[in-house]
């Protein structure tokens, strides 16, 4: 049995393992199956025919992961380090017969590498499925308040 | 202290055989001076007329620093102005493109313009009445530029009134822009999304030139395609059929040997492209159904020979990248000597399979995004480059590689694919175009 606060607490979970930079175990909350889409239109629908920011499984996700600790990955001398600001997730559905859980979450997300700093603000949309009695993310999407503007580096995850 | 304003010769000297002064790069009177002069004196990409669909339709650009603005006029011709009212000087569109029905309005007095530009009424108007304002340029309208090309839908202006044609500008080079527009069933592409945008604090001249290092590759981005080919090869376990994603990725890996005998062609005016025999995306899957259109469209011989081009990055100089194999327009915006804003675009291949179209939007995320791992690779190059040129041990970047003693600037050539050349052939057209309406005031002065 699934309840609103287990959803809560992944939500929370997962923005800790990011900030502290446990990537292996951030992975570890994804479906086999599941998408990270950073969309790049207001209320986009189709993340293949339309153009995105992101839209990677989990191969992509780990070549990431690999890539930020890489000996000759350049643009991580010096490390990116993030922060997450989450506002409660608002719970869209929960429900445990039906397997079906979404949540949407307000954030302000802080990027820094060096003397850099950005922020940048959006919502975060989680799709789960259970695996077991275990959630896992089949969708997360993540969209900016300002998709459509020219940003520096983003090298983390939101 | 001015060091290289109205001197053609200061600026000339900045260019050597085979290297350049870093000053090219970091100094922001050479930046001004790009805008005054190369950008005025070459023929810029405005934008794609399948953005002006419609009577009314309109896009904003920049040419240089220039804010522009094409517009599709009622009789169906393509028009470029200058973006500003001539009132008071309000930008008349803030948005990057729309409709603007039959006239423009400023909105600060309302006065209107045809979609040709020309001025169709201002509020008031016997406020004007013996002031002389029909001999003055606002009786005008918007300033109208007036050389202006469109090529095969591909909208280009030249901002100075004298200067080179537009095909002895482009000359051969226009052949990457023809086989784009041929690899369409129907002979036609289509814009119907943004670009993606991604700001980079480096010189524009940087981004451009790196488009044609073909010795960078597989050393910059062992960390993302590398890696890439590392962890797929990894995580494949027994899958036959490579995903699209590693099908991108994994080309750029290729060796030094890959390279060289892949080519690069030379044109006049400082265009050129990597990818002659063959190119890193030679070997994408076939698309199914694709080559029955093709060859439905243009027969067999033509199909094969269309599909069988597959060039790599085709600079336009001075600011522009086409990579016709996937779709992809890159434009390099001068916004100051340390910051430039790319926008790459996708265009979808009418009536082709949308698998084309789901490709290059994929490969343009993968490569030109702000998100993206290669492009993280590559700025990190250009930033730590446009600091590390203020170092004054040694202020002239080299460009050596593969050069010849009896190199002809202004040629048609095809050469070994990891040759610096056509960075030295962009070097060449940019003193030129830097200084080319500069003669005669030194003539004037001498």
């Amino acid at each position: 049995m699934i309840d609103e606060k287990a959803v809560t607490d992944f939500i929370y979970r997962e923005a800790e393992l990011l900030d502290t930079m446990q990537w292996q175990g951030w992975l570890d909350l994804f479906h086999p199956e599941g998408r990270y889409w950073m969309p790049l239109e207001w209320q986009q629908q189709d993340p293949v025919l339309q153009p995105s920011l992101m839209y990677e499984d989990l191969l992509l996700l780990k070549v990431r992961v690999e890539r930020l600790a890489g000996e000759r990955t350049f643009s991580q001398k010096p490390k990116s380090r993030c922060h997450h600001l989450l506002q409660a997730p608002q719970i869209v559905a929960c429900d445990t017969a039906a397997g079906v859980f979404k949540a949407r979450t307000s954030y302000i997300y802080t990027e820094t590498r060096g003397d850099m700093l950005e922020r940048y603000s959006g919502w975060a949309s989680h799709d789960f499925v259970l695996i077991g009695d275990a959630l896992k993310i089949k969708l997360k999407r993540v969209d900016l308040i300002n998709f459509d503007a020219p940003f520096g580096n983003i090298q983390l995850f939101m | 202290m001015s060091r290289y304003s109205g001197n053609a010769r200061s600026i000339a000297a900045l260019v050597r055989e085979a290297e350049v002064h870093r000053d090219v790069y970091i100094d922001p009177e050479i930046f001004d001076i790009e805008m005054e002069h190369l950008f005025p004196n070459s023929w810029v990409y405005v934008g794609h007329a399948s953005q002006l669909a419609k009577p009314g339709d309109f896009v904003t650009a920049t040419i240089g620093r220039q804010p522009v603005l094409a517009s599709r006029h009622s009789d169906g011709s393509i028009h470029v102005f200058y973006n500003r009212c001539p009132h008071k000087g309000v930008k008349i569109a803030t948005e990057p493109c729309g409709n603007t029905g039959k006239f423009f309005r400023c909105p600060y007095h309302a006065w209107s313009f045809k979609t040709d530009g020309s001025l169709l009424a201002i509020p008031l108007k016997k406020g004007y009445e013996g002031t002389g304002f029909g001999d003055t340029e606002a009786n005008e309208g918007l300033s109208r530029i007036k050389n202006v090309v469109v090529y095969r839908d591909f909208i280009f202006a030249r901002l100075n009134e004298t200067g080179v044609s537009f095909e002895d500008y482009f000359g051969q080079s226009l052949s990457t822009i023809d086989n784009m527009v041929d690899r369409s069933p129907e002979g036609r592409l289509e814009i119907v999304a943004a670009p993606i945008r991604y700001m980079h604090t480096c010189n524009w001249k940087m981004l451009v030139e790196n488009q044609t290092d073909t010795c960078h590759p597989m050393v910059a981005h062992e960390s993302s395609a590398g890696t890439a080919v590392k962890v797929w090869k990894r995580e494949q376990g027994d899958s036959t059929e490579t995903p699209m994603a590693v099908q991108l990725y994994g080309p750029f890996m290729s060796p030094y040997e890959f390279y060289e005998q892949s080519g690069i062609r030379i044109w006049p005016n400082g265009h050129g492209h990597t990818g002659v025999a063959n190119s890193i995306h030679s070997n994408y899957a076939d698309v199914g159904g694709y080559l029955g259109q093709m060859i439905a469209a243009y027969g067999e011989t033509r199909a094969n020979e269309i599909l069988g081009e597959v060039r790599h990055n085709t600079v336009y100089f001075p600011n522009i990248m086409v990579k016709g194999a996937v779709q992809i327009l890159r434009n390099f915006i001068p916004i100051a000597v340390d910051k430039t804003l790319v926008e790459s675009w996708v265009y979808r291949l009418v009536g082709a399979p949308d698998k084309l179209y789901e490709r290059a939007l994929m490969y343009n995320r993968f490569i030109n995004a702000p998100t993206s791992i290669v492009g993280h690779d590559d700025l990190e190059m250009y930033e730590r480059a446009q600091e590390g040129l203020k170092s004054n041990g040694n202020q002239w970047v080299n460009l050596r590689r593969l050069f010849e003693r009896d190199e002809q600037p202004d040629v048609i050539a095809v050469i070994n694919g990891t040759s610096e050349r056509q960075m030295r052939n962009q070097f060449h057209a940019w003193a030129k175009f830097m200084t080319m309406d500069m003669d005669k005031q030194v003539e004037a002065a001498e």
